[in-house]
């Protein structure tokens, strides 16, 4: 069991009782595990141009050069340089000791959970194209070993361990599936041992977005699909991959992978969700050591705008503007930019692109486990109004996106601030028109 | 021996090995270090996303096109390396100490009027980022002291080599060749080692861009 104090005013939170030199090591070993030659690179390439803070909302909202994103690591890259750098060995003959202390990581801890959503817009202007999200998800996971993290975060990631799930555990996602069936008047297939598809969810989905479970279970069946979900399987979300624990993170991700292989299933699919994406499709390859070529990890958007392509799903066109906020793991860091266009198109949309679209476009503001972090709202509405900024200069009838977790961003955003518009999922609007045979 | 012997002969030969050892221990040091992580089955071509990255960054993205700060980084950058990068290699003296001093041979060198557009817009550009660390919040709190060696010795030693130009001064062209060595020196442990290292940071964001199917 983790004890977990408080020290509120300094907006850092601390788990454990580790003594102090023991989190300092543990901090700088989690941050150094996995570097390769790629996260070597960046922390010799970068010349302090300080253009990352162009690209980063919650720099550009605060005016606070706090938040540049490169100085969000800057212990960690000091510390680098000075134990396993080029020169590290020059460092040893001198005397110089790693300066990096508690007090500084504890300083940090806000800069690397509660001001960082791991959007990688950064990237985009770094002359030397340094990936900084990659460098602070590596913060990460020295911070996790350190037990530096925010308490909620780092409660949710017990959750994930010990319960299953974010959510709960598998009597608890049945009894939420039970609620969805009942609501909707359907029957959802759930631990079938033999399918061709499985299906994972995302605690919004369970929680808030039941039209979401609704409608891919509506559009699964319209397409034949043989599919199931899994009681003990169906947790998309990776709270791992957010609060930077290597362990967990693997154990979510080859949880999923192995109950697709156990029951045949050569499709996973993933719901409307970012980070989901990001952790299966292009990292589950790390815990198995190969790439995952018998299992296509499919995300929703890939599913509908592939089966819209090809004229198996068929849809009403809605001939309303609409505008759409591009999921960052699933967009800039994920090469899906095509799909919802795709959508969008079928659906008879005038699309109003926002002033920053695409790979280019901004966070939500509540990714990389930012939504999650309690003490973080005043910053998360400070990069909410940025966003609703440019979606009011597009007049549209419809904002719509394809993540729950930029939903409910959206959603406390809006409700914080009386905001009248509300974001809707783009799955719900395919579902709400889509044609049955 | 003189000192201006000196400085040509065994100093010059010393810091020029210095250099050459570290900056391939370091690039060395880099490309050796820790696992390569195994990657996911690709979405599109990771070495074409490394070659447009690797190209595509050398003018601002499109999103920041009406940045007035990201232009004028670029701006000062390019007016900086591309002066500098004429001195150093077109300026008349440069080529002949090239000539006899390194690889034996030797090129057309910049008229003066040349080498003098060339230098200003090299300390133009330099100065303007240098000043730039002690004005801008954001860049004044991200600079590093080595930031400030390595502008405050590429000033000296392009001052002394202006000065040094007409060659007429020998404890000028002593300064000069002094400094150079210095810098020599200096250069593998600085920040200056991204004149080797900006392709591998491009080309690995680039690769893994590609690979994912999206452009960075």
């Amino acid at each position: 069991m983790i004890e977990t104090k408080n020290k509120q005013q300094s907006q850092f939170d601390i788990q454990g009782d580790l003594p102090d030199a023991v989190r300092v090591t543990n901090a700088m070993e989690g941050f150094l595990s996995e570097f390769g030659p790629q996260a070597s690179s960046y922390m010799n390439a970068c010349i302090r141009c300080g253009l990352c803070a162009e690209a980063c909302h919650f720099y550009l909202e605060t005016g606070d050069a706090k938040y540049t994103p490169i100085h969000k690591v800057k212990p960690f890259e000091e510390a680098y340089h000075r134990t396993t750098g080029p020169f590290s060995w020059l460092a040893g003959l001198l005397g110089m000791a790693p300066a990096i202390t508690l007090n500084e990581l504890e300083e940090w801890e806000e800069l690397i959970y509660d001001s960082c959503t791991l959007c990688g817009r950064c990237t985009l202007v770094c002359p030397m194209g340094i990936d900084i999200a990659e460098l602070v998800k590596e913060a990460r996971s020295g911070m996790y070993k350190a037990g530096l993290m925010p308490d909620r975060l780092a409660q949710i990631t017990r959750n994930a361990e010990s319960k299953h799930s974010p959510f709960g555990e598998p009597r608890e996602f049945i009894t939420a599936i039970r609620k969805i069936e009942k609501e909707f008047a359907i029957k959802l297939p759930v631990d079938k041992p033999k399918a061709d598809l499985l299906l994972t969810l995302a605690p919004g989905d369970l929680e808030e977005h039941h039209a979401s479970v609704h409608v891919l279970a509506k559009i699964l069946d319209h397409l034949g699909i043989d599919w199931t979900l899994s009681s003990v399987a169906f947790e998309a979300t990776n709270f791992g991959y957010l609060s930077g624990s290597t362990e967990v993170q693997s154990e979510l991700t080859c949880r999923l992978i192995d109950k697709a292989r156990e029951i045949g299933a050569t499709t996973l699919l993933l719901p409307e969700c970012g980070h989901a994406w990001g952790a299966a499709r292009w990292e589950a390859a790390r815990w198995y050591g190969a790439p995952i070529d018998d299992i296509r990890i499919m995300h929703t958007l890939e599913l509908l705008a592939e089966n819209i392509t090809s004229g198996a799903l068929k849809v009403k066109t809605v001939n309303d503007s609409a505008s759409f906020h591009d999921p960052c793991q699933q967009i800039r860091r994920g090469g899906l930019v095509e799909a919802p266009r795709i959508i969008m198109k079928a659906l008879g949309l005038e699309l109003r692109e926002l002033e920053d679209h695409g790979e280019a476009s901004f966070c939500c503001g509540g990714g990389g486990g930012v939504l999650a972090n309690a003490r973080a709202e005043p910053l998360r509405l400070k990069a909410f109004d940025l966003k609703r900024r440019q979606f009011e200069a597009t007049d549209a009838d419809h904002f719509l996106t394809s993540c729950g977790q930029c939903r409910l961003q959206f959603d406390k955003g809006a409700k914080a601030t009386d905001w009248d518009r509300h974001v809707e999922s783009l799955l719900e609007l395919v579902g709400r028109n889509m044609i049955l045979k | 021996m003189t000192i201006i012997e000196l400085l040509e002969g065994p100093l010059w030969t010393a810091s020029l090995t210095i250099f050459a050892v570290l900056a391939i221990w370091r690039l060395g040091a880099i490309l050796l270090s820790g696992r390569r992580r195994v990657e996911a089955r690709p979405a599109g071509s990771p070495s074409a996303g490394a070659i447009r990255l690797i190209f595509g960054h050398f003018i601002p993205q499109k999103p920041f096109r009406r940045n007035g700060k990201v232009w004028f980084v670029t701006l000062a950058g390019y007016a900086f390396h591309l002066g500098l990068f004429a001195v150093l290699f077109f300026a008349a003296p440069h080529i002949t100490f090239i000539h006899d001093n390194l690889i034996g041979l030797e090129w057309a060198a910049l008229p003066r009027w040349g080498f003098i557009i060339a230098a200003e817009f090299a300390f133009i550009g330099l100065l303007a980022l240098w000043i730039r660390r002690f004005v801008d919040p954001v860049v004044r709190l991200i600079s590093r002291t080595d930031d400030h060696i390595v502008a405050g010795l590429t000033f000296l030693v392009m001052l002394s080599g202006c000065m040094a130009l007409a060659q007429t001064v020998e404890v000028l062209r002593a300064i000069h060749l002094g400094l150079v060595e210095i810098w020599l020196i200096y250069f593998p442990f600085s920040s200056m080692m991204h004149t080797f290292t900006w392709p591998l940071s491009r080309g690995f964001t680039g690769a893994r861009a590609g690979r994912r199917g999206t452009r960075m």
